[in-house]
């Protein structure tokens, strides 16, 4: 490894082999007209702070309020997102998958790490993680175990695995002793893994300690 | 403004409520290559998916655990393959480029913004 050379550690900079071939590559790309640095930046800003699993949050909590909206979310998502003008558009197909106290859904990528970016954000590292691809489908319900997921008994658990063209949120079901809760104060309740269907939305008392730590 | 500039300017690495979404800011500028590439129209999402899903399992089968961690390193590997696959650039001028950078970043004071210039090149 250069980086262990005390010669070229005095004087020298180091880049990892990684961040040298992302580099080499951006340049080319750059030269030849492809991308532009700017045009990156802004990406990158948009993946940071306008994408995340805030977006979805609000979704799954206006679908909490507002009937219309979840009919409207369950029968064709990538049109209903799209029609709340201050999210970005969704560009893949989105499916919203609504649990109930008879059916849990949860999503995965079996290929690779197909993931609603545009309502969650970048996927995290276990979903992207070979054993979730893989166990997902023939242990959901270890799986849920492992994300410290219990059902009652009979919930029937329902896996979708997600393409390039079709994308799938999860609707978690609305906590108890929430009513009367404004959109803003039951989306924070909204967890990312909620959406993913690894993990339940937020109890009052559990937000209530979280906000109190 | 410059490539380098450019790349200093990247925000910092991306946080999830379970951490961060990037391990490292070239993964997030690996990704923002790929969207830009996209957009630009040079692929779509499910060419870029099955690139991507072969590159993972190339890697897989030479023994990569696959845990995540490595995935964005499959993802560039993907990047790299798709542009030489479209004809944009290939794997020598890939490599050029690639040690033209460390010779510049070899010559770059600690600290420094490093800049690549013509004598980074071979001759």
């Amino acid at each position: 490894m250069p980086a262990n050379d005390p010669h070229t550690h005095d004087h020298g900079s180091e880049l990892s082999e990684m961040q040298l071939r992302v580099k080499a590559l951006e340049t080319i790309l750059t030269e030849k007209g492809y991308v532009e640095p700017a045009a990156l930046d802004q990406i990158i800003e948009n993946v940071e702070t306008r994408i995340g699993p805030h977006i979805g949050a609000r979704v799954v909590a206006r679908a909490w309020v507002d009937p219309e909206f979840k009919r409207r979310l369950l029968t064709d998502a990538t049109e209903a997102v799209n029609s709340v003008a201050e999210f970005d558009p969704v560009g893949a197909h989105l499916i919203a998958v609504e649990n109930t106290p008879q059916t849990h859904n949860v999503v995965v990528c079996t290929l690779c790490s197909c993931y609603p970016w545009p309502v969650l954000g970048l996927p995290p590292v276990w979903y992207k993680s070979a054993p979730y691809r893989s166990r997902t489908v023939i242990d959901p319900k270890g799986v849920l175990a492992d994300f410290g997921v219990s059902l009652p008994p009979g919930t029937d658990i329902r896996i979708w695995d997600s393409t390039a063209e079709t994308r799938f949120l999860v609707v978690p079901i609305r906590p108890d002793g929430t009513e009367g809760w404004s959109e803003e104060a039951l989306a924070a309740l909204v967890t990312r893994d909620s959406m993913v269907g690894t993990g339940l939305p937020k109890s009052p008392e559990e937000n209530k300690a979280g906000a109190a730590r | 403004m410059s490539i380098d500039q450019a790349i200093a300017a990247v925000p910092g690495i991306p946080r999830g409520p379970e951490g961060p979404l990037f391990r490292e800011p070239w993964e997030a500028q690996a990704f923002a290559l790929a969207v830009a590439l996209h957009e630009r129209g040079l692929f779509g999402w499910s060419e870029w998916t099955a690139v991507l899903g072969d590159e993972i399992k190339r890697a897989q089968a030479k023994g990569d655990p696959d845990t995540g961690e490595t995935y964005y390193q499959h993802w560039l590997a993907a990047l790299e393959r798709i542009v030489a696959e479209k004809g944009v650039t290939d794997a020598a001028a890939l490599g050029r480029y690639r040690d033209a950078w460390d010779r510049a970043a070899d010559r770059t004071r600690h600290g420094e913004p490093i800049v690549l210039q013509r004598e980074d090149f071979a001759r």
